[in-house]
């Protein structure tokens, strides 16, 4: 049931009223001819109402706190309660991003202070906190490495180098800054095509984009290789943070030879991903790229006072990418994550999300399932295949995907990254439990021998939610985007 | 390691069930020399407990009693069942709803949204957010760029009373892919856009109207509209939510309304906090449909013929199209999207109306009794939505800072953001402050105005 559909005229949360006798239209007399005489269009509830509606639309959603979350590349990992309720402090919370200095120096101190949290753990020289979420920051990123070409006369680069396991938005953010974007195949064994990338690279490269682990599951082992042959052919290197989760407090991007990277503080920080966001996706650079960072960056004056840094400060920079200072709710959320892990506990997520993610492809190889990548380790996610299945049993990775839901697991990533046919990306994250690992398994053990004996029992999947399948092609032909006026 | 659950034992059968001696051994294909990572900048773990201490100090720091600012981001009261319900786990920690059969809450709820911010802006279509409202307004240009068939130019015409920092954000997003940004002037007097714009919508592929302005103030949103159509130009209007409870809403501007329309939702139940994150809205006509970015939710059936929700019209996305996409926006700002329609459920058309009226009223009562003191006036004639620049006969940051030591921040100091305004200030007020706060206010300017005279 729509919320529309339990609106009725004249209904409504009174204790939401400014005022209970009501507000006179006069008092917009001055506007003349702005006022709106139309219906606002808003449905007419009771508080209870709304309450109730919501909470069990609520219920209708597969979550963190309710279910293991194994979602190849999105770093689905528990949201510490704590992290939420200190973000949420009225301080924090009434605090207006154009707030004098004076009365902004404790959120700033967070900031400045997970500035440079953030530096130390990827290697890089600085750092800005301004982008909203991980495209953001590939945006900002790519935009400075333009910058950085213009800025020396360097106008002939105009190509940016993408592995073709790259994310979408890798090419799709190569765009929006203007380039052009050129893939780069990758070997069977999930490493970039070193001799490709040697013929492709030269005076109209502008950069490399990677993510290293891979979105195959593996890391890139010569990372260092191509980090030369980029560099030695006048191109940057950029680092799509999205695989961070799995070599944070072990390898550092910067040590890499990165000259630039966006973090996903929403994966790698435990934020909460929301049903869709928001995320925050702060970028760090190394010394070439340092003047061109997106502004406002936090400082500290020698007195100890924190400030904004701006164009002033950063004459160079990209420029501002959102109205104020960017996802700030979210950035206390991670500084408070950073102080209750420590160096001490950063240093163990990367070691135990590996953990996870090998004893769980293991499992997963002895319950005879098929690994895309089977001669190499897993970092911190992996891929498994089921070509074989779809091509006997005529049952796809979408039904495995679809009868996981059946069991209380969300699905894996399915169908990415493209080049692997019939595929789940898997990524349980340091937070889960051998045991509900082994649950996970015990399901998947259970649905390949269903896929078996009763292939349609998959096909149909899944029978125990809200709805079932649904029909995409009818909602992309008849398309119905809002409840019709009066309906 | 406070989130990791392994006991020692689990570790254990992990181990010998990978077939490793330890950890370490898993990181063997990660070259020697980069193995090396020790931190320095991050200090040791602390707990719950001290960390709560911590911020709570931190927090307190950043106290005011009483908050006139806006520029974008407005103090409004937010009904408390909207972040109790926005806060439940199943809302906060889900993913993006690409499982559909998973994620029908979420889906559902997106697909209300859409339906109201139509309704609020009297537009066919809305799609289910972007970041903020800065950013809001730079896709709307690529996005008018792509969707004008009639006029190819890649050159924008800005109303120059729109929020500067909007502007800037716009320079940053456009600018490497051609697009170009004219300014159009605003009148000295009215500090609404001059005029005859005919002349600077030659060959333009889109107008950008701010309704309010950033100065408060209200165009002539008909006369523009038209005069862009007549031109080919389409026109993108930047708008406030809550306005839209008053004010012409841009479906209705001119004889065939405005093409695209976008804005800030913060004022829809989300907190100040620092700004961000918020959320950026976009609604456009049903034929551009296709050139929107950002996700979009559709109505369909289920295999047994019962309706359900799920991302439509993907082909137009980065996951799908790569480079071709319409934008690279991935992750949007959906757990605000979440407040924004339980807040709008909760008011309903006759409370938005009657924040919007109190907050307008509550203006027009501030401008009266700050104009009664010495050498204030409005630097600006004409209707304006809750928010007003104020002329001081001093510098305003002086006041500003002076006021803010009594607990009291009076606005925006303009003398940074626009050339020549040293002395402006933009004074907001919404329905959260009362006939004793806007007393407060003119007592402690007046008290403010008389001793940076003095110091001067």
């Amino acid at each position: 049931m729509l919320i529309y559909e339990h609106s009725r005229p004249g209904r409504m949360a009174r204790a939401q009223y400014v005022a209970a006798k009501g507000v006179s239209s006069e008092l917009a007399n001055d506007l003349g001819a702005h006022v709106r005489l139309s219906a606002l269009g808003l449905p007419e509830v009771s508080e209870l109402e709304v309450v109730r509606h919501y909470t069990n639309l609520s219920s209708k959603n597969f979550a963190i706190d309710k279910q293991f979350y194994p979602l190849g590349s999105c770093t689905m990992k528990y949201n510490p309660r704590g992290a939420h309720a200190v973000a949420s402090i009225p301080g924090f919370l009434k605090r207006h991003p154009l707030a004098p200095l004076a009365n902004s120096q404790g959120y700033l101190s967070c900031a400045y202070e997970l500035q440079n949290y953030l530096k130390d753990v990827t290697g890089m020289q600085a750092v800005s906190l301004t982008p909203m979420a991980g495209a953001q920051g590939e945006f900002a990123g790519v935009a400075m490495i333009r910058a950085y070409h213009q800025k020396r006369g360097d106008n002939e680069r105009v190509e940016i180098l993408v592995p073709e396991a790259a994310h979408g938005t890798n090419p799709a953010t190569a765009v929006m800054c203007g380039f052009v974007v050129r893939e780069i195949p990758v070997t069977k064994e999930g490493d970039v095509d070193l001799e490709a990338l040697k013929a492709a690279v030269g005076p109209r490269t502008a950069g490399l984009m990677m993510t290293n682990p891979s979105t195959c599951g593996v890391f890139e082992r010569q990372v260092q290789e191509i980090a030369e042959t980029v560099h030695e052919a006048g191109g940057l290197l950029y680092y799509d943070g999205a695989n961070l989760n799995a070599i944070l407090g072990k390898v550092r991007p910067g040590d890499m030879g990165f000259d630039v990277l966006h973090m996903n503080l929403h994966k790698t920080f435990a934020t909460p991903h929301g049903g869709g966001g928001p995320g925050s996706g702060p970028v760090g650079v190394g010394a070439r790229l340092a003047p061109f960072l997106p502004t406002p960056t936090v400082g500290r004056d020698e007195d100890g006072t924190y400030r904004w840094l701006d164009q002033n400060d950063i004459p160079d920079t990209i420029g501002r990418l959102s109205s104020f200072m960017g996802n700030a709710g979210i950035l206390l959320r991670a500084y408070a994550y950073a102080r209750l892990l420590g160096a001490e506990g950063m240093n163990r997520v990367g070691a135990y999300a590996t953990l996870n993610a090998n004893y769980l492809a293991t499992s997963l190889e002895k319950a005879g399932y098929t690994l895309a990548y089977p001669g190499r380790r897993a970092t911190h996610e992996f891929i498994v295949t089921l070509s074989s299945e779809a091509k006997h049993q005529q049952v796809t990775a979408m039904d495995f995907a679809k009868r996981l839901l059946d069991y209380g697991y969300h699905a894996p990533t399915t169908y990415f990254p493209l080049l692997v046919p019939e595929c789940l990306l898997i990524e349980p994250t340091e937070t889960e439990s051998k045991a509900e690992i082994d649950g996970f398994v015990a399901a998947m053990t259970q649905i390949r021998q269903e896929a078996m004996t009763d292939p349609t029992l998959v096909t149909t999947a899944p029978h125990t939610l809200p709805v079932t399948r649904l029909d995409d092609v009818k909602a992309a032909r008849d398309l119905d985007l809002a409840v019709k006026v009066n309906a | 390691m406070p989130f990791i659950p392994h006991t020692a034992l689990d570790e254990q059968e992990m181990l010998g069930a990978i077939g490793v001696p330890n950890i370490d051994a898993l990181f063997d294909e990660i070259p020697e020399n980069l193995r090396a990572a020790s931190l320095t900048e991050v200090p040791a773990g602390i707990s719950e407990m001290a960390l709560q201490r911590l911020m709570d100090q931190r927090a307190r720091i950043d106290e005011v009693d009483l908050s006139f600012l806006g520029a974008g981001a407005y103090e409004h009261h937010i009904p408390a069942a909207v972040w109790d319900l926005v806060g439940r786990g199943e809302f906060m920690t889900a993913y993006t709803p690409y499982q559909a059969e998973a994620s029908q809450g979420t889906l559902q709820l997106i697909y209300e949204f859409q339906t109201m911010m139509t309704r609020l802006t009297a537009m066919d279509v809305a799609n289910a957010s972007v970041y903020d409202g800065a950013t809001a307004l730079a896709e709307a240009m690529l996005m008018a760029v792509r969707a004008n068939k009639t006029n190819k130019s890649n050159r924008i015409v800005v109303a120059g009373n729109l929020n500067p920092n909007y502007h800037a954000v716009c320079q940053t997003i456009v600018k490497n892919q051609g697009l170009i940004l004219d300014v159009l002037d605003y009148d000295p007097n009215t500090g609404c856009l001059l005029g005859s714009v005919e002349a600077a919508l030659d060959d333009a592929a889109a107008l950008v109207i701010s309704y309010p302005n950033f100065f408060g103030g209200l165009d002539d949103v008909d006369y523009l509209t038209d005069q862009a159509a007549s031109a080919d130009a389409l026109v993108i209007g930047v708008v406030n939510p809550t306005a839209l409870a008053l004010i012409k809403p841009p479906g209705e501007w001119g004889a065939r309304g405005a093409d695209i329309a976008v804005g800030e939702g913060q004022p829809l139940g989300i907190p100040l906090a620092s700004g961000g994150p918020y959320l950026g809205f976009m609604c456009c006509r049903q034929q551009f449909v296709r050139q929107m970015p950002g996700r979009i939710i559709g109505r369909t059936v289920d295999q047994t013929g019962q309706p359900g929700y799920t991302l439509t019209l993907q082909a137009r996305e980065q996951h799908i199209r790569r480079g071709k996409a319409t934008s690279n926006i991935c992750t949007n700002q959906g757990l605000l999207v979440t407040a924004a329609t339980i807040y709008m459920s909760l008011l309903g058309n006759e409370g938005l109306r009657q924040v919007a009226l109190t907050a307008h009223s509550g203006m027009n009562a501030l401008t009266e009794l700050a104009c009664q003191i010495d050498g204030v006036t409005a630097r600006f004639s004409g209707p304006v939505f809750h928010e007003r620049v104020l002329a001081l006969p001093v510098d305003a940051s002086l006041v500003v800072e002076k006021m803010a030591a009594h607990g009291v921040l009076p606005g925006l100091a303009l003398g940074d953001w626009v050339t020549g305004m040293d002395h402006c200030l933009l004074v907001n007020v919404t329905e959260t402050k009362t006939a004793a706060d806007i007393d407060q206010f003119a007592r402690l300017l007046a008290e403010m105005i008389e001793e940076v005279k003095a110091t001067c």
